[in-house]
């Protein structure tokens, strides 16, 4: 009698597994084989045309209504703060900030530009358990504030420290990053904020396919000027925004130990293991069971063993 | 619990009815069939209650100013380090605690080892109420508490490990009550629910199983989202989920010897016999178990050092720091274990599960925040942080202990079951 309730229940997880395997896997892999826009459209940040004016860290807030700051945009002195050791960083009031660094050897102080990269294949976007996040066909990443839970994984994931939480609410949290001017400009074809703002032409906006074409137009062009690489070309699969710097990446604060393939690579073996287990392990169990109660099993014991306990 | 004296032989209850053949009504059961004054002097008579009272006092006001204005109010609000000490401990070291529902689930139910019978409840109970309190956690930690079954029904991201995580750790909640329902059935009375429940124990033990695997395993591996920021000696891209999903093998094991030692220890009243006659048996048995595992766990741990290259990162003040984690949290456990087995001296073996249960918390409390961000700066947790982390636990404590004086756990019940 046990035997044919164990068996009878056995049969019946192992379909359930079966199916929630099949399930898994197609959504799995269909997400797995995202791989961008390549129609998409970038930014070329070249860091040897900027000059640190601020101008579209001012038009980014207004864009994007963000509280006014506490110093001017014309204030160069927050260049000189310093948090936990490190230079100032996006948050919920500000989608980008310029950072100035004194490299060794340079006549010339450099200035960075940072704010979201808009990734091929985002890690936010990969990472986040209710599909907050949008890679759109025109090439920015997008936030749905509607169905976030507010877990920050993305937060985690993000291998440029960019999205950012709006801790200071109780009632209204959210996620603040730069949305590429989505919903305002980017839609209708138009250049972002910051990108129009910019005097210098630090900023040029384009097809990402044309961008790294002009970028390697530049370094070959200009024998030596440039470090022979665009950041994000290749960084964590490709990022839409990229950048041309006249040092070594590491001296303006890029990490150049991010992987140079999508975060989603990494966790593929693990997301691979679960059919695997879903499927092996009822029947592996089962029939562990079924050996390590054989002896009973063969006397013929009809009671149920939970019973007698 | 002296005022269970032997003037009232009834009591503590394990049956239906009373000595003269009236049932115990549900009120009395509750009041563990004293009479209020009764109940509370002796409540107030216990200094850890003193202690709680102490905890909750600053620790509810926090929770409400955390409710009320935001996490800001009561962290450091970090977008450096998303995540703190409510997932770092509450989440990342309580679900490998309570591993222990499923191993001896499967060690009983699967394998057939009666032997562990007297301690399968408890073992059940502490994964139980560990997940359920890793909920709680969660529950203050995120942004947006009241769309926690988003992940389940409105907006589905099926492949990110955090959406494994949800499910799983969601399902198996189900599974876990399930899996105690029998004992609160004994103890109500409502006998045909528990044979319901009965009749599924296999299934529930294999999804435990299945399951647990899993999101042990997923845990681990939603660090592999971080490549670029925690400490290379505390992330292994190819082996994360093994060294999560092994260690919580000896971390719910070590934490069913601790909670059985608590119980013995301050609860002897509550303990029926067999568990007090069977327990250094059945301790040394997990210790044995739990030896294991951790052999297991410390090679799985070099291959990955080895298998990514990074001796050199050993000889640096992180690798001292991390062989000073291995060393104290596993090595000297395993050792002890190792040596009460052979000595047969359970005293030991308690001790060394303490120290694994503190080892865990402390390799999850490395990964998620000392070795995350090792290149910038090291967060220290705001106070009130701290405080509320500690008031969850005791609000787990005291749960714990209110169940395990009721329900049929660690006893068994003589009424009809
Ligand atoms: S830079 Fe960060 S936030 Fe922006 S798309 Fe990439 S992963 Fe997402
Ligand atoms: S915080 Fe929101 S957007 Fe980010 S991963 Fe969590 S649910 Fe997704
Ligand atoms: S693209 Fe738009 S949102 Fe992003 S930094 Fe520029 S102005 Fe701000």
């Amino acid at each position: 009698m046990k035997s044919t309730v164990s068996r009878r229940n056995f049969i019946k997880g192992g379909l359930a597994g079966t199916v929630a395997a099949t399930v898994l896997k197609e959504n799995t892999s269909q997400a797995a084989s995202f791989e961008g826009y390549p129609e998409g459209m970038g930014v070329l940040v070249d860091l040897t045309r900027c000059v640190g004016c601020r101008s579209c860290e001012a038009a980014c807030n207004q864009e994007q209504k963000l509280p006014q700051p506490a110093k001017p945009f014309n204030d160069f002195s927050v260049f000189d703060e310093i948090e936990h050791g490190q230079k100032r960083r996006t948050d919920e009031t500000r989608y980008t900030v310029v950072n100035r660094y004194d490299v060794p050897g340079q006549d010339h102080p450099l200035f960075r530009k940072i704010q979201c990269n808009h990734c091929q294949e985002p890690a936010c976007l990969t990472s986040c358990f209710v599909n907050a996040y949008t890679k759109t066909p025109e090439g920015a990443v997008i936030y749905n504030a509607k169905v976030c839970v507010g877990c920050r994984t993305c937060m985690i994931a993000c291998p440029f420290y960019i999205p950012t939480f709006k801790y200071s609410s109780a009632f209204n949290p959210r996620i603040m990053k730069c949305v590429f001017c989505y919903d305002t400009r980017l839609k209708d074809g138009k250049p972002p904020a910051c990108v129009e703002a910019c005097p210098q032409e630090a900023l040029t906006f384009g097809k990402r396919s044309e961008l790294i074409k002009i970028g390697q137009q530049r370094i070959r062009e200009t024998s030596g000027k440039y470090e022979d690489h665009i950041y994000g070309e290749h960084e964590v699969g490709g990022t839409a925004w990229m950048y041309l710097s006249s040092v070594p990446f590491d001296k303006v604060g890029f990490d150049t130990h991010v992987p140079k393939e999508p975060i989603l690579n990494l966790v593929k073996d693990f997301l691979g293991i679960v059919p695997m287990v879903l499927t092996i392990w009822p029947a592996l169990f089962a029939g562990f069971h079924l050996l390590a109660t054989r002896k009973d099993w063969l006397k013929g014991k009809t009671e149920d063993d939970h019973e007698e306990e | 619990m002296r005022l269970f004296s032997h003037q009232r032989p009834e009591l503590p209850i394990v049956d239906h009815v009373k000595t003269d053949g009236t049932p115990w009504t549900l009120k009395e059961k509750l009041w563990l069939g004293l009479s209020m004054p009764d109940y509370f002097k002796q409540f107030f008579r216990n200094p850890v209650n003193w202690l709680m009272i102490g905890i909750f006092a600053v620790g509810l006001p926090l929770l409400l100013q955390r409710y009320i204005y935001g996490l800001t109010a009561v962290t450091h609000a970090s977008n450096d380090y998303p995540w703190g000490l409510f997932l770092g401990f509450g989440l990342f070291g309580m679900v490998p605690l309570s591993a222990s529902g499923f191993m001896l689930g499967t060690t009983v139910e699967l394998f057939g080892r009666k032997d562990f019978h007297p301690i399968e409840r408890l073992a059940l109970l502490n994964g139980l109420l560990g997940y359920f309190f890793a909920v709680v956690y969660l529950e203050v930690d995120l942004g947006m508490p009241w769309r926690l079954p988003y992940p389940m029904v409105v907006s589905l991201g099926p492949a990110a490990v955090l959406f494994l995580v949800a499910w799983h750790v969601a399902t198996y909640l189900s599974v876990q009550i399930a899996e105690v329902l029998p004992a609160f059935f004994e103890w109500i009375g409502w006998l045909k629910g528990k044979r319901v429940i009965r009749k599924m124990v296999l299934g529930l033990t294999i999804a435990g199983i299945i399951l647990s695997t899993l999101h042990q395993g997923a845990l681990g591996a939603l660090f592999n989202y971080a490549p670029a920021k925690i400490h290379p000696l505390w992330l292994s891209i190819n082996f994360q989920w093994i060294h999560f999903f092994c260690s919580s093998i000896f971390g719910g094991l070590s934490m069913v010897i601790v909670s059985s030692t608590l119980i013995r220890n301050f609860a002897g009243w509550r303990c029926d016999d067999t568990f007090k006659k069977s327990l250094d048996d059945i301790t040394l048995k997990l210790g044995k178990g739990c030896s294991l595992a951790m052999i297991t766990y410390l090679v799985i741990k070099l291959v990955a050092v080895a298998h990514d290259q990074e001796w050199e990162y050993l000889l640096t003040g992180w690798g001292g720091y991390f062989m000073l984690e291995l060393g104290v949290g596993v090595i000297l456990p395993m050792f002890m274990f190792a040596a009460a087995v052979r000595n047969n001296a359970p005293g030991l073996a308690r001790a060394a599960a303490f120290i694994s249960v503190v080892g865990i918390i402390w390799n999850r409390l490395n990964t998620s925040m000392i070795a995350f961000n090792w290149e910038l700066y090291p967060e220290i947790p705001h106070w009130k942080e701290v405080w509320i982390t500690i008031t969850l636990y005791a609000l787990y404590f005291i749960t714990y202990r209110f169940i395990v004086y009721r329900l049929p756990i660690v006893y068994r019940w003589k009424g009809e079951r």
